[in-house]
């Protein structure tokens, strides 16, 4: 099996809130499940919003799954990590 | 510039109901059913800003691409390639078909983008159009609560005079039950908009729910999507309403009727012709109609009835030629059986009729077509707005109205109102008298002008139409062979009246000459007698003093004693 990179973007709002829980949530189930290839880019919509607007983001935080094909977005704190897996097709693949 | 409290909408006739537009750098909640032109709505606000009050707009979009929305637009004649992107921005924020969604999320994203973007473009106006499909997404109520005041505290923020479109039942006293329903207590103007069906008539209606700190017009009005953009109908305000007024006469096209109007009747005024089916309506104002073109003037006249052709063809029979104006373009004839829609969309078609052919002159035969198209509340306002938009534009409006035999005789219960404000009201009826219906023409009002309060008897002959004087004869009113017989034998007992006058004057003058011959021949015969007289006395004198020289002679004679005259 190719043991694939997983490239993602969180898009988040400043420190709110539910954007530190993203990261939080985002960077425990990469260290779980992607332990050593996975690669997250942090962007803050206060900071960067041309590039918010060129990936029509509107809504905080929003993961992007850029890499493996096809591109994926996911809203929310991805608290739901059930969800977050099935998502990224990562259940299946650690079942 | 000072700017105003208010930003004007450019939707003519809603800023007259919020007394000058929407709250600037508040926000105000438009809401309403599918299809009741809330996004038009919308759109007109930002376009109106961008183009008249200098002041960028930005169009939030979350139902339908902005390509679409442009598109839709583009029949407008807005042009709105213009103005876009540095007047007027679309953001394209419909969310993702394929969004997953795993936890709390918020708008923040959004807003940061739209802060970016208002920097760039010094945005003062912002729509968010179809707010409810994002604030779906959210998980629950409480979440959809604080993204609104998320929202609208951001907009408060920037100062931003900002609309907010959402999808609303039809009925508004479920408002607040609804999930977006305190939207309407936290913003400070909401503005509702509904789209009905009554009696298979389609009807907009525009109201405004509240507006904190400003008066407002409180009622439901009619509004249509025209050709260019939303039009609310409301009656004039004062201000517009205060027009110059004209003392011009024109001629109503019967010269009898000029005369008892004072010459005819005011340019720019509304005249209303009332009367029963066949009392010759259209005839009356076919021959304004026929006038109005003889004096050049571009003339609209609108047949609810029956077909233009037709309508010149009977006209033509009581010698009005309507055809020869219609050829040179001077008149234009419009049936209007074949428009269909409200009491409003007729009269936003007139008024495009009217506008196409510059007219001066308006003729809408009958009026009261207008109140059988749609409801009743509505049609009412309508004939005010016509004849208000009339006087605005200085047009000469006729309008006949057709009468219910059932109904009263005049008095206009009609739901137009016309009666009421029209400067001149000529009424038409039959009298029915010794087996003729003769039509009858009274003047029940004309504002500003000494009218002849007698009804007259209208006559109509292929040689055009005339006015005769009823025969008032004890108290009644007498038409037709009924007049034509009494003004007869009323000729005749003249007549005779005066042969025997002639003849009583022949007699006396021969009396009178009979006595002065008289009294010349006495006068002679009395010169006659005093002659005589004088010489009988001088007769005598003459005689006396013979007399005495006689006597004294023969005293000579006689020598007689020196008794007086002594001896010699």
């Amino acid at each position: 099996m190719i043991r694939r990179v997983y490239k993602f973007r969180l898009y988040v709002a400043g420190d709110a809130q539910n954007s530190a829980q993203a990261i939080a949530n985002l960077t425990a189930i990469c260290r779980k499940h992607l332990p050593g290839r996975y690669k997250i880019e942090i962007t803050d919509v206060f900071r960067e919003p041309q590039r918010a607007l060129a990936d029509g983001v509107f809504l905080t935080p929003t993961l992007m799954k850029l890499a493996p094909a096809p591109t994926q977005r996911i809203v929310g704190t991805l608290s739901q990590t059930r969800r977050v897996l099935h998502a990224l097709g990562l259940d299946a693949a650690n079942a | 510039m000072k700017t105003s409290i208010k930003a004007t909408t450019g939707i003519p006739g809603l800023d007259e109901m919020t007394f000058g537009g929407l709250p600037r750098a508040r926000t105000t909640l438009l809401s309403g059913g599918p299809g009741s032109g809330k996004t038009l709505f919308a759109l007109q606000f930002l376009v109106h800003g961008a183009r008249e009050c200098n002041e960028p707009g930005i169009f939030v979009a979350f139902e339908e691409t902005p390509a679409r929305i442009v598109a839709n637009a583009e029949s407008f004649g807005w042009k709105l390639a213009q103005l876009q992107p540095r007047s007027l921005y679309f953001l394209d924020a419909q969310p993702q078909p394929d969004l997953i969604q795993a936890g709390n999320f918020d708008l923040s994203g959004m807003l940061a983008v739209l802060g970016a973007k208002i920097k760039e473009t010094k945005a003062r106006r912002i729509v968010f159009d179809a707010l409810d499909i994002v604030m779906a997404l959210l998980p629950d109520a409480a979440a959809v609560r604080r993204e609104m005041y998320r929202l609208h505290a951001w907009l408060l923020e920037h100062g931003l005079t900002g609309l907010i479109t959402l999808k609303a039942g039809e009925d508004d006293a479920s408002a607040t039950h609804q999930p977006f329903g305190f939207m309407q207590f936290m913003v400070d103007c909401a503005v509702i908009l509904n789209h009905s069906v009554v009696l298979g008539v389609s009807q907009r209606n525009v109201r405004i729910q509240k507006y904190r700190g400003s008066a407002f017009n409180e009622n439901e009005s009619p509004f249509l999507i025209g050709k260019s953009g939303c039009d609310v109908a409301v009656a004039q305000t004062l201000s517009s309403a205060d027009l110059k007024v004209s003392t011009e006469r024109v001629s109503t096209g019967v010269k009898r009727l000029d005369t008892m109007l004072g010459g005819g009747y005011y340019r720019a005024s509304s005249v209303l012709i009332t009367g029963f089916a066949g009392t010759a309506k259209t005839t009356l104002s076919g021959a304004f109609a026929e006038a109005a073109c003889r004096r050049g003037e571009r003339t609209v006249f609108i047949s609810f009835d029956s077909d233009a052709n037709e309508v010149i063809r009977n006209l033509a029979s009581v010698g009005i030629r309507l055809d020869r104006y219609v050829k040179n373009g001077c008149l234009r004839m419009i049936s209007a059986r074949t428009l269909v829609g409200s009491a409003e969309t007729y009269l936003e078609r007139i008024k495009t009729l009217v506008k196409e052919h510059r007219a001066r002159c308006l003729v809408i035969d009958p009026v009261s077509a207008l109140s059988k198209a749609g409801n009743e509340l509505t049609a009412h306002s309508v004939g005010e707005r016509l004849i208000d938009w009339s006087k605005a534009g200085r047009i000469t409006l006729v309008c006949t109205r057709v009468l219910d035999e059932t109904s009263v005789q005049i008095e206009g219960s009609s739901p137009l109102q016309v009666s009421s404000l029209a400067d001149t009201w000529i009424h038409l009826n039959y009298l029915v008298q010794a087996g003729e219906r003769n039509r009858g023409l009274s003047i029940i009002k004309s504002r500003g002008t000494a009218h002849s309060n007698q009804v007259r008897e209208l006559i109509l002959s292929g040689d055009g139409v005339t006015l005769a004087d009823a025969y008032t004869a004890g108290g009644e009113v007498l038409m037709g062979t009924l007049r034509w017989q009494k003004e007869n034998s009323e000729r005749r007992a003249h007549e005779i009246t005066e042969v025997a006058g002639k003849h009583k004057r022949v007699l006396l003058d021969a009396e009178a000459a009979e006595l002065e011959v008289r009294a010349k021949s006495l006068q002679v015969e009395l010169l006659a007698k005093q002659v005589e007289k004088a010489l009988l006395a001088s007769s005598n004198q003459s005689r006396e003093g013979e007399l005495s020289q006689g006597r004294s002679r023969m005293r000579e004679l006689r020598g007689a004693d020196v008794a007086l005259g002594g001896r010699k």
